[in-house]
């Protein structure tokens, strides 16, 4: 008893309390809004962050669903984290933000509940690169985002901007570069295709990839630091340590605009345009919900709200958005992109990952 | 106090959590890595689960070979630098005054609360050319202009010898403070320097001790994931960063676990013979 006067809790206080709560028991309309949530994983961080202040409250204010927001790490460590819970029965998030890679990989397991798109009313608009398609027509996801990564350089070592990927390949640029450490995240591959071999398409052949491969192991001596994690290669860019690389064409605007001495670069070959798409887990009991949302994600002006708070590129067509050219400028280009080779992460994923190891340990 | 042996099983009962929880998390786990390394991979998707050999057989390439090499000469390197440095150290400080070794404990304590992230992008300020320690250098006149002291080996050793030395320090301290100074005094008192006494007869008397500390910093340190990827080039990076990329980047699980089986395997057969060899010498 005595905890309890410590703490100031006395008969009369219970009391309120439980008038306070059968009050609450008596006001459907909150609890309905309980009932109805949603959990959605993003990347961690910066996405996250901008998803939870700008996108989210408003979609709970127009649906009544209530988002609970799980940071998602990048890579595939998410992936392999939805598919051993899916085996449990279990859901960490009910939609997730999934990179096209780890969208392909989630189908050969079944792992993505297919999406009815006669319930998204902007599923026609959506470009066609971001509609994701199991092998027999079912749409297994949509694209959320997408984003551009491009070539940047610090302005206080280079005046001039660079026009090509081939600066790269520059010998005076040696030793000043940062690059992405995987092939399925640099997409360099891709960059040395379309740069030097006319496309992509020609690393359709084991000796077309090869041959980028004996390419791009050219620019080894130019590279500084092979980065995992884009927070060391961002402030190497910014203290010109690191003065040019590959980064993100969206946060290199935004350290820009705070000041920084950076600048990012749509190369004559293309920005390499990678995106990541809304898929539901198969564990989810949420379906309904999760069609809500994607329905309400496609919107031109949610689109159009994302570009102008987050930053990301839209993944409808450009003529249904509210963009001005300036906001569309900042966050895309008429360039035609690099489209990554997903495929490739996905059929020879170990060959190309070995080779790769072996190309920038060896 | 009368210590007696245990006779009844309720005497052994306080060994039951331990001995649960390193069954749960250590021996339950451990024999899991070890089936999935034995798992069939699916390049488009997981594994399942099989027993093939082709995890192993891909591991065993001169490739392989060579990171492998490289992470447990990386490894016995930090283990060597840091008890050539803390052994003397420590040595000293249980020298000093009550006081002084507090401070300075407590210090190295606040260095552990430090995580490896944190250590590692310090040392790359440290050693970047735009805000290192080379602009010191240049100001007092040392260098002509900075110089960026990463990505190199250097960086990676500076790191991991940092990271280290507290654990190193600490499991020396111990040994060192309960060392009978009548050791000491007799060695003076028949005319040897400190200097030699401190090498013939403080050394050899704590033989034991110094080659725990070298096996648990040899290990500690062949788990190092972090620093080799800030701090230095590709060619620096060790097995786990490998591990790594596959498990996380890959979802090759099936390989990953391979790699780090055989890594145990190779630390475990290491800290074997090292045992081996301090049994044999000891007896002859």
């Amino acid at each position: 008893m005595t905890e309890f006067s410590k703490v100031g809790v006395t008969r009369r206080t219970m009391l309120k309390a439980g008038i306070a709560t059968a009050g609450l028991l008596a006001m459907p309309a909150v609890l309905r809004a309980q009932d109805k949530s949603l959990k959605v994983g993003v990347y961690g961080g910066y996405f996250k962050k901008s998803f939870d202040e700008h996108i989210f409250p408003e979609f709970t204010k127009a649906t009544g669903i209530a988002v609970e927001s799980i940071a998602e790490p990048t890579g595939e460590a998410w992936l392999v984290q939805l598919e051993q819970a899916a085996k449990a029965g279990q859901a960490p998030a009910d939609v997730s933000m999934m990179s096209q890679t780890s969208t392909l990989k989630g189908q050969a397991t079944e792992l993505w509940t297919p999406i009815d798109t006669s319930r998204i009313k902007n599923s026609g608009d959506l470009l066609e690169r971001f509609v994701n398609k199991y092998p027999d027509g079912r749409v297994a996801g949509i694209g959320a985002v997408a984003w551009f990564i491009t070539l940047v350089t610090n302005t206080n070592v280079y005046k001039e901007a660079p026009t090509s990927w081939d600066a790269l390949w520059d010998p005076a640029n040696k030793d000043k570069l940062g690059l992405l450490a995987l092939a399925s995240n640099s997409f360099l591959l891709e960059v040395t295709a379309k740069t030097f071999m006319g496309g992509t398409n020609a690393l359709d052949t084991e000796e077309g990839l090869l041959k980028a491969f004996d390419k791009l192991a050219e620019v080894k001596p130019n590279v500084r630091l092979w980065y995992r994690d884009e927070a060391q290669f961002e402030q190497a860019l910014k203290s010109g340590e690191i003065p040019m690389g590959q980064y993100y064409h969206d946060v290199t605007g935004l350290a820009a605009a705070d000041g920084q001495p950076v600048r990012s670069t749509f190369p004559k070959e293309g920005g390499i345009q990678d995106s990541g798409n809304w898929v539901i887990s198969r564990a989810s009991k949420k379906a309904d919900e999760a069609h809500v949302f994607m329905d309400y994600m496609c919107q031109p002006s949610i689109q159009g709200l994302m570009s102008r708070k987050v930053g990301t590129a839209p993944t409808l067509k450009k003529e249904v958005l509210d963009l001005t050219p300036e906001e569309f400028a900042a966050v895309s280009s008429e360039i035609d992109p690099i489209i990554p080779r997903y495929d490739l992460y996905t059929t020879k994923a170990d060959w190309i990952n070995q080779k790769w190891t072996e190309l920038i340990v060896g | 106090m009368r210590r007696e042996a245990p006779r009844t099983v309720a005497d052994y009962a306080p060994l039951a959590f331990p001995a649960l929880m390193l069954i749960v998390f250590f021996v339950v786990p451990f024999s899991i890595m070890i089936a999935v390394s034995f798992f069939k991979r699916n390049p488009a998707g997981f594994y399942t689960p099989d027993f093939v050999f082709d995890n192993y057989a891909r591991f065993l390439t001169p490739f392989f070979g060579g990171v492998l090499g490289f992470s447990l000469m990386l490894a016995i390197l930090v283990a060597i630098c840091c008890v050539v440095i803390a052994f003397p150290f420590t040595f000293l400080l249980t020298k000093c005054s009550r006081r002084v070794q507090t401070v300075w404990l407590v210090c190295l304590l606040s260095v552990l609360s430090l995580s490896e992230v944190i250590i590692g992008f310090s040392w790359s300020t440290l050693f970047s050319r735009t805000a290192g320690i080379t602009n010191l250098l240049v100001a007092i006149g040392l260098m002509s202009e900075p110089q960026a002291l990463l990505p190199s080996f250097g960086a990676v050793l500076t790191g991991m010898v940092y990271q280290a030395m507290p654990y190193t320090i600490l499991v020396l301290y111990p040994a060192l403070v309960r060392l009978d100074p009548t050791l000491l005094e007799a060695a003076r008192t028949l005319g040897a320097s400190p200097v030699r006494a401190f090498f013939n007869v403080v050394t050899p008397a704590l033989r034991n001790t110094l080659v725990a500390t070298l096996i648990m910093v040899f290990v500690f340190a062949l788990g190092s994931y972090l620093l080799p990827q800030i701090l230095g080039r590709p060619s620096h990076w060790t097995l786990s960063v490998l591990i790594t990329d596959q498990a996380i980047y890959q979802s090759n699980m099936p390989f990953a676990a391979a790699m780090a089986v055989f890594l145990v395997l190779i630390s475990l057969a290491l800290v074997g013979l090292t045992l081996l060899v301090g049994r044999k010498e000891s007896a002859a």
